[in-house]
């Protein structure tokens, strides 16, 4: 519905799948003077991160993110975290790389549902670009594409009414409808229940701009107040003390979006009695839009992935496994619900050290120069650019 | 009325939200609904208290479409506080301990004091839910009940993405009849808009079922068999960067069904007495901003106080008196807040804002008569008994509060008390609805529920 919600999806679900992925590399990192050929060394792991993020905050990208446009299908926004992810050495099977999108949307539906106000989506979108900024922090050339988005945020966002961003909230939750799956760490913090609903606290500081609940006054025909009662409930609520920042540097105050994981605890997901209602999930999958299938080519290829034309696809990367052991990765993906499965088709893409230049020359490729036809719709412009690959 | 008990100090407390049977009454009726994984309710009779429960493992067998009746399957969403015994309800609760172990999220452990006092006489009690064939979005205003007294039937719809679940429940609570209408564009084709509200709209002459979507405005006949109208929305009305939608409905001046946009403009449709011949009498253009919300009086309105309210995104409201041309009478000017629900009641405007705030208005003069601090978060849904000026709020923040509104004769002020509150537990609530006129019974829904709750007189 509102048209201004991908950016802010696209941001937040590509924080947690950093979170996610930095502390499993780090969990499985060695030693670099200990490291055997297919093992991570920290070295490695900078150089993951630092390739994904480059590749995510991508000018181009950005830019075509950032136009007034509906939802993308789950699909195509999934196809386009495949790609994301294996935009350097590191190699996803499909199990793990369920599990990643599995974690990173959970994790994100739960900030969405939390959010005190919905203006504090965004706050909850610069904790995780605040905790991008760290990654690279010795990463110049990268942080200067960082601090752009986080410009073209402040300068999209912040003019937003409550009700646009009310409007955005919604839009997000429609899109994380009925999605219960459980996380282990959310059922250990005891924010998530067994049956894979969030916990909703009833008690805590009330969002900035609301009052604790309890007062009623009323006013005569002169608009004097004449009577003031209270009423109470089962609710514990406080006044907060201060409000987050908005700047592109400050004290967000809300913790939500920040990194909860840690080298010490496990992200597992518990794929027995998840979603209820999975009619819905596959009927979106149903009704075919026309417009998905250049999307989903569209992006994809910005981040450098149909086009590939290197036959048989040697596996040159080194694999991240998002379970404790091979079998595990390997009796979760033939043991994953149907209905959970998001169809993805897997693309034989391979890791050429030269991956980045690819993406510089299709990226160069795009520069069209022949003037376009005046473009009637959004489809007109995305084939039009196409045409131009 | 007895207001709740306080709240206890020192504990992050979670509502008792059972309800007591006084001494010499019958106990709660036995629920028919069989827990789910094939565990048997356990009666405990009168044996007094009972252990705190273990967690329960977690559920093996999910729930699948088909087999038993929708309405004798356990309900899949977390199980409001009525199911979660305090250990003195055990002996009294026909439901036991194991009917609200399957899958009650953490229970106990989560550090309540079990074995606190009863609460104190409440004036409502937890009824059979209705089971949905899918979730209810997150929406303003998301539940339209629409009753047939001569029928002994209640109707209730709710929307998800798009599509809206149509349930009819007979009063007696055994029959249930499910159906889903879509959104469509105006040809064949089944589009993939968005539906955002659906109501029913009642008429001296008919009741229409009206849908708002993405794309535009759907008319059936009041059980979803037929369409008898559709308008599609103007997408070059909207500048680029802004969402489209119509959104609002209400049925006013005994002839029209007005409807809002997401620009500001609500139209108002023209209804014949039959038939399709439906045609937009007239286009009002007084707010700036998407409209949230429409009502139209639901008593009797004092002079001059007209016979709508529409209210919008910024929190603008703007009262009207209908008839062949619309009249703008009074504009409630917003306070930084939307307005997402409103409802109009002999000349008083009751409006639920998104900082939680529930404001009474004259509608005549838009004078500020009451302020109430309701919520903890935004406010989705209002609604409002006409025969007894009962005050329905549901919020995000879980809770939903019945009030009362009078007019002391005297003085001529508008009065608000506060009468009971229900927590529904971890879950937004996006729709409440009065199920009769006298506001003995409601209905709620929240967001990722597959179900309707109903409240009754306890």
């Amino acid at each position: 519905m509102s048209v201004r919600t991908l950016p802010l999806l696209f941001l937040n679900l590509g924080g947690e799948m950093l979170y996610i992925l930095d502390q499993r590399l780090r969990a499985q990192s060695i030693p670099g003077e200990k490291a055997r050929k297919d093992e991570w060394t920290d070295v490695d792991r900078k150089r993951v991160m630092n390739d994904i993020i480059t590749t995510m905050f991508n000018k181009k990208f950005m830019e075509e993110l950032f136009k007034p446009q509906e939802l993308y299908s789950k699909k195509a926004l999934r196809t386009v975290y495949d790609r994301l992810a294996h935009a350097s050495i590191m190699r996803l099977n499909q199990a793990s790389m369920d599990k990643l999108y599995d974690l990173m949307t959970m994790a994100f539906k739960y900030q969405v549902l939390l959010c005190p106000r919905p203006k504090d989506i965004l706050l909850v979108t610069f904790n995780h670009l605040d905790a991008i900024k760290d990654f690279i922090q010795d990463a110049p050339g990268i942080l200067n594409q960082v601090d752009e988005t986080f410009r073209q945020l402040i300068e999209t966002y912040t003019s937003l009414s409550a009700g646009e961003f009310q409007l955005i909230r919604q839009t997000l939750l429609i899109f994380f409808q009925d999605m219960h799956i459980r996380v282990s760490i959310f059922l250990k913090d005891k924010v998530q229940n067994s049956n894979g609903r969030f916990v909703l606290p009833i008690s805590g500081p009330v969002p900035w701009g609301t009052e604790v609940p309890g007062l009623i006054r009323m006013f005569n025909h002169n608009g004097d107040e004449v009577k003031r009662t209270e009423f109470t409930t089962d609710g514990n609520y406080v006044t907060p003390q201060r409000e987050g920042s908005f700047d592109l540097y400050g004290d967000r105050v809300l913790k939500l979006g920040t990194n909860m994981y840690s080298v010490s605890r496990p992200v597992e997901t518990h794929m027995s009695g998840s979603s209820k209602n999975l009619a819905s999930h596959t009927k979106e999958n149903i009704v075919p839009n026309p417009l998905a299938k250049e999307e989903l080519n569209f992006l994809a290829r910005l981040l450098g992935g149909l086009e590939n034309k290197t036959p048989g696809g040697s596996e040159t990367g080194f694999r991240l496994n998002l379970f404790t052991t091979d079998e595990e990765e390997e009796h979760a993906a033939l043991s994953r619900p149907e209905e959970l499965s998001y169809k993805v088709v897997t693309i034989e893409a391979t890791q050429e050290p030269g991956r980045r230049e690819e993406l510089s020359r299709i990226l160069g490729e795009m520069e069209v120069a022949e003037p376009r036809p005046a473009s009637s719709g959004k489809g007109e412009d995305l084939l039009a650019l196409m045409d131009g690959l | 009325p007895p207001t709740l008990s306080a709240t206890r100090p020192g504990v992050s407390p979670r509502p008792l939200g059972h309800s007591p049977a006084p001494l010499g009454r019958s106990p709660l009726p036995t629920s028919a609904i069989p827990p789910r994984g094939g565990r048997r309710p356990r009666l405990h009779g009168n044996a007094g208290h009972a252990p705190p429960p273990s967690l329960p493992p977690p559920r093996s067998a999910r729930h699948r479409p088909g087999g038993a009746p929708s309405w004798l399957r356990h309900h899949a969403a977390t199980p409001s506080p009525w199911l979660r015994p305090t250990p003195s309800e055990r002996g009294r609760s026909g439901d036991g301990g194991g009917g609200w172990a399957a899958g009650v999220p953490g229970g106990w452990p989560r550090g309540r004091v079990p074995g606190a006092a009863p609460s104190p006489r409440r004036m409502y009690r937890k009824e059979k839910s209705i089971q949905l064939k899918s979730s209810s979005a997150a929406l303003y205003n998301n539940l339209s009940v629409l009753r047939l007294p001569g029928r002994q039937l209640a109707c209730f719809g709710t929307v998800h993405g798009p599509s809206v679940n149509l349930v009819s429940a007979a009063a007696d609570g055994l029959g249930f009849s499910h159906r889903q209408l879509q959104a469509k564009e105006g040809g064949m084709a089944v589009s993939t808009s968005i539906l955002t509200q659906a109501a029913w709209c009642v008429l001296p002459s008919r009741v229409l079922l009206v849908l708002t979507s993405q794309k535009g405005i759907q008319m059936y006949e009041s059980d979803g068999s037929i369409m008898v109208y559709w308008h599609a929305l103007d997408v070059t009305e909207h500048p680029p960067g802004q969402a489209v939608f119509a959104r609002g409905i209400a049925a006013a001046g005994g002839r029209f069904i007005c409807v809002g946009t997401s620009s500001g403009l609500v139209l108002v449709f023209d209804i014949p007495h039959k038939g399709t011949n439906i045609t937009v009498s007239e286009v009002l253009e007084q707010h700036h901003d998407a409209i949230t919300d429409i009502a139209a009086e639901l008593g009797r309105a004092p002079d001059g106080a007209g016979d709508l309210v529409t209210a919008d995104d910024s929190g603008t409201l703007c009262v009207w008196s209908t008839g062949e041309e619309f009249t703008l009478l009074s504009k409630i000017p917003a306070f930084g807040c939307t307005c997402s629900s409103v409802k109009l009641w002999n000349g008083v405007v009751a409006a639920g804002y998104g900082n939680g705030q529930i404001r009474l208005y004259e509608a005549a003069t838009g004078l500020l008569r009451a302020e109430v601090n309701a919520h903890a978060r935004w406010i989705y849904a209002l609604d409002l008994a006409p025969e007894t000026g009962k005050l329905l709020s549901g919020a995000e923040d879980s809770f939903v509060h019945v009030w009362k509104l009078s007019r002391n004769p005297e003085t001529n002020d508008v009065e608000v008390e506060h009468c009971h509150a229900e927590c529904v537990t971890d879950t937004q609530v996006c729709g409440v609805r009065f199920c009769d006129p006298e506001g003995h019974s409601f209905a709620v829904t929240g967001y990722d529920l597959s179900e309707i709750i109903r409240y009754g007189q306890a």
